[in-house]
Order: C-alpha cells, then sequence, then structure tokens
C-alpha cells in the first residue's frame, strides 16, 4: 500500500501568537514549529497501516527550507521518504493545487491530512484534493481500518458518528482517535538524517483569495467573582445581566 | 444572479444553524438586490421545506431520490454545485457543520471560487468583500478578502442570529444527472445519541477538568447540563486520560465552541483550551485555585470546591426554572 501524508508547519500548541506590523502575516520570530497535531495522528495511522500490511508512508509538505526540521520529524517518526514543494503556503487552495499535481500520478492508494491546521484553521486541504483528483474524500475521521482494497471509517458527525465504507484509493483527513502519535525513538532520529527528501519546484495556481488583517480577541475584562455560598447571584447574573439563560 | 445556500437537514428535518445560514445569507442577497435560493437534498417533506421560506428564501430547489438518503459528499457537493449552475448563483453559503465542511471545498474547486472557512460575520459590501473568520484556533481573528467572481462561505453554528422574513417561496423538483462514481462512500451505520446535545451547536456547554478528579464524578456534570439544556464538554487531560470521549475535548487541538454560555468546572484555563472557548458570548469558572488563569478570560467566576458549589449551582438552577416555568 501506498500512502500519502500532508503535512503542515504550525506554531507550536503554547505559542503567544503576534502579527508583522502590517497585520498581514504572522511574526514567526522566537516560535518553535511542530508538525500540526492532527497530521501526526494521520501520519502515526499510515505507519500503523503499513507495519500490518506492507507498503511506503511519503509525507509531502508546502514551504520553504526553514520547514525542513518539521520534514525530518515526520522521517524520523516513520516516514519512508518525503517530499517539500518549495513555495510559500499562501491558503488552502495553493496548497491542495500542489499535492495534487505532484499526486496525480503517483498512484497512492491512501492520502492522509489532518482535520485542520491549528493556525488558518481552513479544514479545505482533504475535500479539494478529492476534487483535483476526482476521489472521494471522508472528513474528520476518528477511525480508519483497511481490509483488501476497502476502507472502513468512521467520521464524526453533530453527537454521534457516521460509518461508512469506501473503496481505494480514497482522501480522508484525520481527527483525534485515529491514532495516538508517536516520540521518535533514538534510531527513527538517526535513520531520518539520510532519508530521501526531495525538493520538487511549485506549480502555478491563480489566487482567489488574500487575507486583508489578523487582529486578536478583545479582553474581557475584569472577572466578576460570586461567592461560593451565594450561587443563587451567579444564576441571576446569567439572567438578568448576561442574558445568557 | 442569485445567492445559493444549502439546507442541510438531519432525519428529514433542518436545524437552527440552515436557519442561522438563511439568514445569513438574506442578507447578502438584499444587498446584491438578488434573490436567495435554498437547495435541499435527501428526502425532506414539503411541510419541512416550506420553514425554509420563513427566513427570507425566494425559491427552494428539493433533490430527493434513495441514493441520496443519506450524505455522500462527492455527490451532494456535485448537485450543489449544479444547483448554482441551475439558478446561476455566484455566492453559496453552508453551515461549517461536520458534513458542511466536506462539502464547500469541493464546492469551491468546482466552482473556482475564493472560499471563507468558518465565517463568524457578514461580508463587507464596500467595494471589496472582505469576510472574518477564526485564525490560529481561537487565538486571532482573521479578515479574508475573497477576489473571485464565484465565492463560497460556510458559516459557524451560533455565530449569526436566526432573522424571520416571510416569502412566498416556490417549491421546485431539481433532478440534475450526477455521475455514478460519485457515488463510492457507502454509509453503513449512524450512532447518534438522541438525547444529548451536539457540542458544535450548543448554546450552553458545560465542561469539565480535572478537577473534578476522576469519570465517576461527572454525574453531577451532566445533571446540570440536562437542567440547562447544554451540551458537555471537558478539557484535554480528561480526554487524554479517556474519562471522557474526544469527541467532548474543547480546545485548541479539540473542538473549537462559541455558545452563549460556557461553563468551566475545574480547567485550569492552560493557553490551548482558552484558544478553543475564547469565542463564547459568556465564559463562567468555578474553580477552587484563585489564581487558576482562567479566570482572567472569563466573564464570572466562583473561588470553590466544585464538588459544593456543583450541588449548589444545581438547585440554584432548579429553583430559577420553576420560578421562570
Amino acid at each position: 500500500m501506498k500512502i500519502l501524508v500532508c503535512i503542515s508547519n504550525v506554531p507550536d500548541t503554547t505559542t503567544k501568537i503576534t502579527f508583522s506590523d502590517d497585520l498581514k502575516s504572522f511574526n514567526p520570530a522566537g516560535v518553535q514549529f511542530i508538525i500540526n497535531p492532527y497530521d501526526e495522528i494521520a501520519l502515526t495511522r499510515a505507519l500503523e497501516l503499513t507495519e500490518s500490511q506492507a507498503g511506503t508512508v511519503t509525507v509531502i509538505n508546502i514551504g520553504d527550507a526553514s520547514t525542513e526540521p518539521t520534514i525530518r520529524k515526520a522521517l524520523a517518526i516513520g516516514a519512508t521518504d518525503a517530499v517539500r514543494i518549495n513555495a510559500t503556503p499562501r491558503d488552502a487552495y495553493f496548497v491542495a493545487g500542489q499535492i495534487a499535481a505532484y499526486a496525480k500520478d503517483k498512484g497512492f492508494d491512501l492520502i492522509l491530512t489532518g482535520r485542520e491546521s491549528i493556525d488558518y484553521n481552513g479544514s479545505q486541504v482533504a475535500s479539494m484534493l478529492g476534487e483535483k483528483l476526482d476521489l472521494p474524500a471522508v472528513c474528520i475521521v476518528k477511525s480508519l481500518m483497511i481490509e483488501g482494497s476497502t476502507a472502513t471509517l468512521e467520521r464524526e458527525i453533530e453527537g454521534g458518528k457516521e460509518v461508512l465504507t469506501c473503496p481505494l484509493p480514497l482522501v480522508a483527513s484525520a481527527t483525534e482517535g485515529m491514532a495516538e502519535p508517536r516520540i521518535p525513538n533514538m534510531r527513527g532520529i538517526m535513520s531520518a538524517r539520510t532519508k530521501p527528501l526531495t525538493v520538487v519546484e511549485p506549480v502555478d495556481i491563480p489566487q482567489l483569495q488574500q487575507i486583508i488583517k489578523f487582529d486578536k480577541p478583545q479582553s474581557r475584562g475584569q472577572v466578576k467573582l460570586v461567592a461560593a455560598d451565594e450561587v443563587n447571584k451567579l444564576v441571576d447574573l446569567l439572567h438578568g445581566e448576561a442574558k445568557a439563560i | 444572479m442569485s445567492v445559493l445556500i444549502y439546507a442541510e437537514n438531519t432525519g428529514g428535518k433542518f436545524k437552527k444553524s440552515t436557519f442561522e445560514v438563511i439568514s445569513y445569507a438574506n442578507v447578502i442577497a438584499k444587498e446584491q438586490k438578488t434573490n436567495l435560493v435554498a437547495i435541499s437534498i435527501g428526502n425532506v417533506e414539503n411541510a419541512e421545506l416550506e420553514k425554509l421560506a420563513k427566513y427570507g428564501v425566494d425559491k427552494v430547489l428539493s433533490v430527493t431520490g434513495e441514493q441520496l438518503k443519506l450524505f455522500v459528499n462527492q455527490a451532494y457537493a456535485s448537485i450543489i454545485a449544479e444547483g448554482a449552475k441551475a439558478s446561476s448563483a455566484d455566492t453559496i453559503v453552508l453551515s461549517a457543520s461536520f458534513s458542511g465542511k466536506g462539502l464547500a471545498p469541493r464546492i469551491a474547486v468546482k466552482m473556482d471560487a475564493g472560499f471563507v472557512d468558518g465565517a463568524i460575520g457578514l461580508p463587507s459590501f464596500n467595494g471589496s468583500f472582505t469576510v472574518r473568520k477564526g485564525a490560529f484556533s481561537g487565538k486571532a481573528f482573521a479578515d479574508v478578502s475573497l477576489t473571485s467572481t464565484n465565492k463560497v462561505i460556510s458559516l459557524v453554528p451560533n455565530s449569526y442570529k436566526v432573522v424571520e422574513d416571510t416569502k412566498p417561496a416556490a417549491i421546485e423538483t431539481f433532478a440534475p444527472v450526477i455521475k455514478e462514481s460519485d457515488f463510492r462512500t457507502m454509509v453503513k451505520e449512524i450512532v447518534r445519541a438522541a438525547d444529548k446535545v451536539s457540542l458544535p451547536e450548543a448554546e450552553i456547554v458545560v465542561s469539565g477538568g480535572r478537577g473534578l478528579k476522576g469519570p465517576e464524578n461527572w454525574g453531577m456534570i451532566e445533571e446540570l447540563a440536562e437542567l440547562l439544556g447544554a451540551a458537555t464538554a471537558c478539557s484535554k487531560p480528561v480526554s487524554d486520560a479517556h474519562w471522557r470521549p474526544h469527541s467532548e475535548h474543547v480546545g485548541q487541538t479539540g473542538i473549537a465552541v462559541s455558545p452563549n454560555l460556557y461553563i468551566a468546572i475545574g480547567i485550569s484555563g492552560a493557553i490551548q483550551h482558552l484558544a478553543g472557548v475564547s469565542a463564547s458570548k459568556t465564559i463562567v469558572v468555578i474553580n477552587k485555585d484563585p489564581e487558576a488563569p482562567f479566570f482572567k478570560a472569563a466573564d464570572y467566576g466562583i473561588v470553590g470546591d466544585a464538588f459544593e458549589v456543583i450541588p449548589r449551582l444545581i438547585e440554584a438552577v432548579k429553583e430559577f426554572k420553576s420560578a421562570h416555568a
């Protein structure tokens, strides 16, 4: 089985977010970057699947050379090889277009992404890839089993889950529950240095949108404290003042 | 030209999030002096379809069929894109529900459309078409300008108010030809807890953290949630310890919520958790540690032991409900 896992290079979850002076871009100064946590779940599941059945796991990232430590981490966790499309990821449409252009004639049985990246929160790439490659795409998947050439998936729905089957090849986006991420061991870290990492130049993709500005949520102001033995007051405030109940 | 909305149904019934989408799109249609068309897929009764007219829809396209009873991402996306073509729609609005998150990007690619996933406000109409959405998992907002002719917007549940605007809408049968290869996925089973409020759509959320000490203590969380008509949620350490399912994990790497009221019990307020709840309108924090960082991000707080405060709160809510019944 040939699996492609799409990984995004994102700020660590503890990062305090700041922006450039013109508010148009994220300020990466002093920020620790990681594999997008949902992509790491997808990668782990891909490795599990190729361990129980023969196969390879290729990771792909769209980024400049600064994302290579994140790609090497994916190789250390266990990916077979890696591809970096040498471009700044402008938006999801651009990213999906680059991955589709790379993947279209490679014969992948399964393409996995995370449900969304924790920076731009688009949750678009999996479905866009499905459309561009004319493949089914199942989004926000918490369980993925493969038997022969059929996948059985569980995806989240409001208040429950939907179980579905789909023939390979397909695209799926991973959420919590699909696998428990692994910590790379020393052997993995050593071997990651020599695993193949191919750099591919990007294709042209039309631009349909742009970010005008970023800003941060306003502070809520001072918290109103209610004494622990006067909870009735809290109920009154939530009803009368906050109009929340 | 027209604005097209996808009227998502669950088991043949439209949910509040669908009416939110119509109310939102109605403003866009009025601003652009154009019609608002709704497309419904699956077997929905006429009486239910008529409800769409209450919120400003001029026309309803109803697509039915045995193969379409259950959600098929690829086929539904093709149908909506065909519906857009048939009604010359250049703007498509749908809910950022679990199914909507799968549909919208496909539709955007089919229509070469710029796409805002998870809009939280109306577009600007002053020359540019700019829509606000959350970014960095609740730590920031991004204003995204769509420069393409066609546009797709998915709207976060609970972020736009339902506004009635009754019109005499025509209901038309619509039967586009969909290719067989759009039906490769097959739904085997749907498991849904009928009595539970769904977390992403909930107006009130009651959330528990490690301060509750163990899964056996969730009874009072569930009781409070049921009294308030709320969904239950939890922090990451709680779902990581398997006290509660992952689907209840609220935070940067879990579900982002935007309820009217978020009640956090025994949750200290790590930056990753705060990111997932920052869009809540009102936040209440109950924690025995007065130094818990969550108090700095809350509107109301009680410093106290959850095991004493929550039973009192349950009684207080019961009193409130009987007084306001």
